[in-house]
This record gives structure tokens, C-alpha cells and sequence, in this order.
């Protein structure tokens, strides 16, 4: 044993922690914008885009994540372009979180009622203004409770940055592990850690389905 | 850029990735079939158990639900072996995804019960039916027909996340890959090939329980 698991240590993971929330939050916005685009993109007017992104999703939904973050941590500093850990992830982690919240999103946009989208042709609205001020206002009640939840996934999918070197909770507790060879004690923690940070998006998820009494669209992921 | 493609050499090793992908297949499907029996078993503890066991699954499940899948596997490989339980790196991938999978299909087989009407299993009994036909085929049967959907893009999600096990190194396709990487440092060829091989499973998989839904729950003319 070179050194005790103290509570230094404990308060080395907690300081880990940080960088779980700070790549969860880069992937949430990074995820969330370019997933609000695929979602638009998927029922726009036009069937060459729709078809495009729905296959663009479904092949990104078929690639593991990890798959995504060593192809582009490995795979693109080949080609001489230095890439750091943290940017490959941000990369990898927006790619991987829009193909899912797109998913999540559109099956909110669509269920806002159809005769929505034909009041707002009587009353001569575009596409993107029916969209702005009429679909996306309701849709956004019935994805509040599907997108809380998919965070938790988010959070939990950043543990996966620790397989390309990036130091975040997950790293940090593999690291920890390796000088104190105290497994139980570690990982326990850093279980723990994760679970303070997930288990309340989770309960939020829930009541939020209660209260705004929408079905639940089930949110999965590992 | 000047950078020459070398998918040639990388090809030639087509065989061990073949065999690597055959892991990861056998892998996903023994953890499909075990995390589903341990789901149903939980689901039906939770929905009719006794309450210390219907909480004692619940604990289970939200604990699951709310940790990363890599920090399991890192409990399951490291801190296992403290209690005396040695497994070699593919047998712990297995529980680790048994454990996995098991806490997201009690949820969703939870959902299916639910949606039985007890005035169906009243019925049942007023047939003569015993406590196991009971289960057999005016629970379980309809209830996992009702989720098969949700199932079935749980049970993908486990092959996609089977790729997290080469973080203990099992051998399974994304570990040959990385060994691969390390001695040929072809990285965007190696990890273009495995992406397009697990798009391939994932797409397979699909297809097998398409298959698989059409002989469980035929569909009844008229």
C-alpha cells in the first residue's frame, strides 16, 4: 500500500467531481443546440433533409460512444492535427448527446397537435415563425421531463472521457485505485459521488413527469 | 495533410477483428438473456413481492440507474477479487453487464406489469389456472409484449456499451482494436473499421428482434 485512502483523498475525487460537471455541462449545450437543429431539420418542410438526418441519427445511435471519442482522440491527431482530450470529448460528447435529444425533442415537436401547424397556416405563418411561437412553446412542456433525465445519461457518458486519458471523477478514482489498492473504498466513493450528482436529476425527471402530467417518454441509455 | 490511408494493412488483421467482434456478440447476447431473467425477477419482486424485497430491488435498480456502467465494471473487476471472487476480465465484463442490464429491464418490464389489469389475472383464476400459468401468460407474456420496443433498444444499448469492457481489457473488439492501435498506429483506420463493424451489429441485432417479435407475438388475422 503506498498511501491510505484518508480523507484527502475523498477530497481529491470531490475535487474530480468538477470536471464530471464541467464535460456534462459542455455536452448538455453542445448536444442541446445541435440536437434542437437536427430536431428541426428531421420534420423541416424539405424530405432530402428530413431523410438525410434521420439517418444520420439512427447511424450515430448505432455507433457506441466510446467508438466516437478514440476516433476522434486517436483517429484525428493522425492526420496531424493536434487534438486534446478535452476537445476530442467536447466533439464526440455533442455528437453522441444531439443524435439522442433530436430523437427525444422531434417526438415531442410532433405530438404538439396537427391542427396547431394548420391554425398557424390560416393565419399565414412561415414554417419557422408556426415553429417559434407555436409548436416549439407546447413541445417544450412534454420534453422537460425526457431531457432532464437523458442528463443523467449525459453526466454518466462522461465517465467514458476517462478512456482517452481525460482526468475527470471516473479517472481520477481508476488513478486513485492504483496507489492505494483500496478498491471497495474508491470506487465506493466514487459511486457516490456519481450518485449525488445523478440521483436527484433522476427524482426531478419524475416528479416533473407527474406534474405536468405528460406520458413518459422513456429515456434509456447505459 | 499528406496523409496516405493505409486501410490495406489494417484489413489484413480481418480475421482477429472478426473474432473480436464475435466476443463482443456472444458477450451482449449472454448479458440480454441473463440481465432479462434478472430483470423480470426484480420487476415481479417489485411489483408483487413482499415489501423488504420489493424495496430491497428498488434499491438496486435506482443505484444502477443513477452510476455509470464504467464505474460498475471497475467495482466488479477490482474490489470482487477483496471478497475473494477472482473472474477473468470477460466473465466480469459479463456480470458487470448482467448487473447493468438488469436494473434498466426491471424498470421496463415494471412498466409492462403495470399495464395489466388486475381484472385480467382475476380472470385467470377464475379459469382454474394455476400461480404459474398465471405469470406464464396472462402476466409476463402480454407485459413483455407490451415494452418489447423499449426492450429492445435497451438490449442494443448494451451491445453499444459492451465496448466499455475494454477498459479491463476482455478481448472483445474495441480491446483488439486498441491493442492494434498501439502496434500499428493506423488509429483512424482501425477505429473507422470497428465503428462501421458495430453500426453493422447494431443494424443485425435490430433486424434478429424484428424477427424474433414476429414468432413471440404473431400477428392474428382479423
Amino acid at each position: 500500500m503506498l498511501r491510505d485512502f484518508g480523507l484527502n483523498e475523498v477530497w481529491f475525487l470531490v475535487l474530480a467531481a468538477r470536471w464530471t460537471l464541467a464535460l456534462s455541462a459542455v455536452a448538455f449545450v453542445g448536444g442541446g443546440v445541435v440536437g434542437l437543429l437536427l430536431a428541426v431539420a428531421r420534420i423541416s418542410p424539405w424530405r432530402w433533409l428530413r431523410v438525410a438526418v434521420s439517418g444520420w441519427i439512427q447511424v450515430v445511435q448505432a455507433t457506441p460512444m466510446l467508438m466516437l471519442l478514440l476516433l476522434f482522440y486517436f483517429g484525428i491527431n493522425m492526420f496531424g492535427v493536434r487534438i486534446d482530450a478535452w476537445t476530442a470529448a467536447a466533439v464526440a460528447f455533442t455528437i453522441g448527446t444531439s443524435a439522442y435529444l433530436a430523437d427525444i425533442w422531434r417526438g415531442c415537436i410532433q405530438a404538439v397537435p396537427q391542427g396547431q401547424w394548420e391554425a398557424a397556416k390560416a393565419l399565414a405563418l412561415n414554417f419557422r415563425l408556426t415553429l417559434a411561437l407555436i409548436v416549439i412553446p407546447q413541445a417544450v412542456r412534454m420534453a422537460l421531463p425526457p431531457t432532464v433525465g437523458y442528463m443523467v445519461q449525459v453526466v454518466k457518458g462522461t465517465s467514458l472521457a476517462a478512456l482517452i486519458g481525460f482526468t475527470e471523477l471516473a479517472k481520477a478514482g481508476a488513478q486513485m485505485n492504483t496507489i492505494t489498492f483500496e478498491p471497495v473504498r474508491v470506487f465506493g466513493t466514487v459511486s457516490l459521488l456519481y450518485f449525488a450528482m445523478c440521483f436527484p436529476l433522476s427524482m426531478l425527471a419524475r416528479r416533473l413527469e407527474r406534474k405536468l402530467h405528460v406520458g413518459s417518454l422513456r429515456v434509456q441509455a447505459l | 495533410m499528406g496523409y496516405t490511408f493505409q486501410f490495406g494493412t489494417v484489413l489484413g488483421y480481418w480475421p482477429q477483428f472478426l473474432e473480436g467482434a464475435w466476443l463482443t456478440v456472444k458477450l451482449s447476447a449472454f448479458a440480454m438473456t441473463f440481465g432479462l431473467a434478472v430483470g423480470i425477477l426484480c420487476a415481479l419482486a417489485r411489483s408483487y413481492g413482499p415489501k423488504p424485497l420489493a424495496w430491497a430491488a428498488a434499491v438496486y435498480v435506482e443505484f444502477i440507474r443513477n452510476t455509470p456502467f464504467l464505474i460498475q465494471l471497475y467495482f466488479v473487476f477490482f474490489a470482487l477479487p477483496n471478497a475473494g471472487i477472482r473472474l477473468d476480465p470477460t466473465k466480469a465484463a459479463l456480470l458487470a453487464m448482467t448487473i447493468n442490464l438488469g436494473a434498466y429491464s426491471t424498470e421496463i418490464v415494471r412498466a409492462g406489469l403495470e399495464s395489466i389489469p388486475a381484472g385480467q389475472i382475476e380472470a385467470g383464476r377464475a379459469l382454474g389456472l394455476n400461480r404459474l400459468q398465471i405469470i406464464r401468460f396472462i402476466v409476463l407474456l402480454p407485459a413483455i409484449k407490451a415494452v418489447y420496443p423499449a426492450l429492445t433498444s435497451q438490449f442494443i444499448l448494451v451491445l453499444l456499451g459492451s465496448s466499455i469492457v475494454s477498459a479491463i481489457a476482455a478481448e472483445e473488439l474495441t480491446a483488439f482494436a486498441n491493442t492494434l492501435n498501439m502496434q500499428t498506429f493506423r488509429s483512424f483506420e482501425i477505429y473507422a473499421i470497428v465503428t462501421l463493424i458495430y453500426i453493422a451489429l447494431a443494424f443485425g441485432f435490430r433486424a434478429v428482434f424484428a424477427g424474433v417479435h414476429a414468432v413471440l407475438f404473431p400477428q392474428r388475422a382479423g
